[in-house]
């Protein structure tokens, strides 16, 4: 449905407005933006610049009051619910600020659910969670709960859980906003191998450290991009690999 | 997304929280069992009244004494009849009109009846005269007779008492007046013991007679035991016991089911005949008929059914309600789940397919937790009932609980499916 050469995500003049009459808030004033293959894109920003609603409508959690967005070359508002629920769960994979994975559920569990509703075998789904768990170098937690991991290790399991489909986009929301230096260190070196590894990489963050991990650095400001630097060629190692994995 | 798969997470998602799960599950059980319980009471009922009623015996009628309006009373305890049902009259004589004189039952009246020509649909006619509570007494064992009958051989077949071991009495006897008596199962047990209890004798106030046979138990009737009963000849009790008094009852046999209704109207001309009665008077006698006393018990008996049922399904209802709450309040707590789900890939069929699996599965374990503790309920004897299942009422109950958990559940199956991905990750 695609060609190899479109772009993982193009947007196109893209607007928010949350509310009504004087309430009306413009989260996103004209946000254009393409990301090749590959890239490992940092964006940064206040709070209130926008960008958890760029990344929200990124992720197809969110429609655009106005503009265009297209995922692999697909316009995403042209889609229904079912197709959009597909999208999400073969396109992109999500890592949350608050980790977000189920109560309740092992991590091998919570990592083989979004193929679950892929609909893949019950064999090929634990061989696949398997190898992701290992990824992320959680290998010897499979068969725990949630709560009996620490921040970084459910964060980790979290980024098992986006990558287990092989998404062609992985969107990480703050990724390290609730975690230490040391597993704020383990995330980001995670990150890093995906990137090496020529996985497409879309990271919201605040923070200057994690944004010089990316290969792309862009800055939102009252819902405009005011810069757009690159800090690393889009078929290169992301900046940071050398020095986080010795 | 398989079946399977949905029902895994409902499994997961209800033993989540198991203390709720498991309340919930209570409301169906409890409604369910109360659904199947009840209506086997009912059939229960039903069943051991319409076997009372033929205990009376096949094709009969009893004539009894009218003890509504002046005139004679009931001497001679006539008041218990054979089978130990006390219903109202199935049948009443005549109208309320003035009454010149109460005649009472004689074995006149039952002799007439006996003829042939006027009634040829009577096959036979048994009077009884009845005494309650007899002390009867065997080598210092000693028992209360509760009904002790006086009549004739064919009220063995009339009322449906056939002798299990010895002997029947017989006209000659009847004739004779002889002491000699047929005694119930429990009469037998109480004296005799394990001793055999043809040919000895035993006192009954004061009176000595000889037991020939033993009756055929009949079984417990629930409010009261019909094997507690001694039959002698109608003679040797009026001598003995309650001397020649009125009859209690006659008892009559018709010839064939199809001729109960001839002989019921034959034997009504025939006493308003003997005792006067004419289209003005009310009668002084009343006529049972076995046929019409159970269509009239099945009847009410049918009525209180339905009522039970009905209390019972209510309870189901509102077992259902319980279901839509705690699914609500399951649905509002996991919407962040929810979100994540929807996030990650969860097509809007899989959640609703995993809360309607949820619900029904708890009205389901419910319901066949239901079916269980019915049937087990159903093995004692309540208030002196012994349930009877009805196979319909268990389908019925079942089917409707799973339907239930499909309807309560679907509104909040619904809701959940319905969330917005990016509001339910927004909710705390």
């Amino acid at each position: 449905m695609t060609a190899p050469e479109a772009p993982v995500l193009e947007v196109r003049e893209v607007s928010k407005i949350y509310g009504t009459g004087d309430a009306r808030v413009h989260a996103l004033r004209g946000v254009s933006l393409t990301v090749e293959r590959g890239d490992y894109v940092a964006i940064m920003g206040a709070s209130g610049s926008g960008k958890s609603t760029l990344m929200n409508i990124l992720g197809c959690l969110d429609v655009p009051t106005t503009g265009t967005y297209l995922v692999d070359g697909t316009d995403v508002g042209a889609l229904g619910d079912r197709q959009l629920a597909v999208l999400r769960n073969r396109k992109i994979g999500f890592v949350f600020q608050s980790f977000n994975l189920i109560p309740r559920m092992s991590a091998l569990a919570n990592v083989e659910l979004p193929l679950a509703y892929g609909g893949v075998g019950v064999g090929a789904r634990r061989r696949r969670a398997l190898a992701a768990l290992d990824q992320v170098g959680l290998g010897d937690r499979l068969h725990h709960d949630p709560n009996e991991l620490s921040g970084g290790q459910q964060q980790r399991v979290a980024v098992a859980r986006a990558l287990v489909t092989a998404p062609s986009l992985l969107l990480a929301d703050e990724p390290t906003g609730n975690l230490d230096t040391t597993s704020t260190g383990d995330v980001l070196r995670i990150l890093d191998r995906l990137s090496s590894a020529g996985r497409t990489i879309v990271l919201i963050t605040h923070e200057n450290d994690v944004a010089a991990h990316a290969k792309r650095v862009i800055r939102l400001v009252d819902g405009r991009i005011t810069e757009d630097h690159r800090q690393a060629p889009v078929d290169g190692p992301p900046p940071r690999l050398a020095a986080v994995a010795p | 997304m398989g079946a399977l798969e949905v029902l895994r997470f409902a499994v997961r998602g209800l033993t989540a929280n198991k203390m709720r799960s498991a309340l919930t599950t209570l409301g169906i059980l409890i409604g369910v069992a109360a659904v199947i319980l009840l209506v086997a009471v009912g059939e229960g009922t039903s069943r051991s009244i319409t076997q009372n009623i033929q205990r009376l015996g096949a094709n009969t009628l009893t004539v009894m004494q009218s003890f509504s309006g002046g005139g004679g009373g009931g001497r001679g305890g006539g008041g218990v009849f054979a089978g130990g049902v006390v219903a109202g009259p199935a049948q009443q004589q005549g109208g309320t009109g003035p009454r010149t004189q109460a005649k009472e039952l004689t074995i006149e009246d039952a002799r007439a009846m006996a003829d042939a020509s006027a009634a040829p649909s009577v096959k036979s006619v048994s009077p009884v005269v009845s005494a309650s509570s007899q002390a009867a007494t065997y080598q210092g064992a000693s028992h209360s007779i509760a009904q002790l009958v006086g009549t004739y051989p064919t009220y063995f077949e009339a009322s449906n008492k056939p002798v299990a071991k010895g002997s029947y009495f017989y006209n000659d006897d009847v004739t004779a007046a002889r002491k000699i008596i047929v005694i119930g199962q429990t009469v037998a047990d109480d004296l005799f013991g394990s001793v055999d209890p043809i040919g000895r004798q035993i006192t009954i106030t004061g009176v000595p007679f000889t037991v020939v046979g033993v009756l055929k138990p009949s079984g417990s009737s629930g409010f009261q035991d019909a094997d507690d009963i001694a039959v002698a000849p109608l003679a040797a009790v009026q001598q003995s016991l309650t001397g020649y008094g009125p009859l209690g009852q006659i008892i009559v046999q018709a010839k064939s089911a199809t001729a109960v209704d001839a002989a019921q109207s034959e034997i009504t001309q025939i006493l308003d005949q003997r005792h006067g009665i004419t289209a003005t008077a009310t009668a002084d006698y009343r006529i049972l008929n076995q046929a019409q006393l159970q269509e009239t018990v099945s009847a009410t008996i049918g009525t209180f059914t339905v009522l039970l049922g009905a209390v019972a399904a209510i309870s189901l209802l509102v077992g259902g309600i319980g279901i839509t709450n705690i699914m609500l309040v399951t649905v509002t707590e996991r919407t962040r789940e929810i979100g994540i789900r929807k996030a990650i890939g969860a097509p809007r069929g899989a959640i609703l397919g995993q809360f309607l699996a949820e619900a029904t599965m708890l009205s389901l374990i419910g319901g066949l937790l239901g079916v269980t503790i019915g049937f087990i309920g159903s093995r004692f004897t309540i208030a002196g009932v012994q349930p009877v299942i009805v196979p319909t009422s268990i389908a019925l109950a079942l089917g409707v609980s799973v339907a239930i958990g499909l309807f309560f559940g679907s509104y909040p199956a619904n809701r959940a499916a319905k969330l917005r991905p990016i509001e339910a990750l927004r909710h705390e």
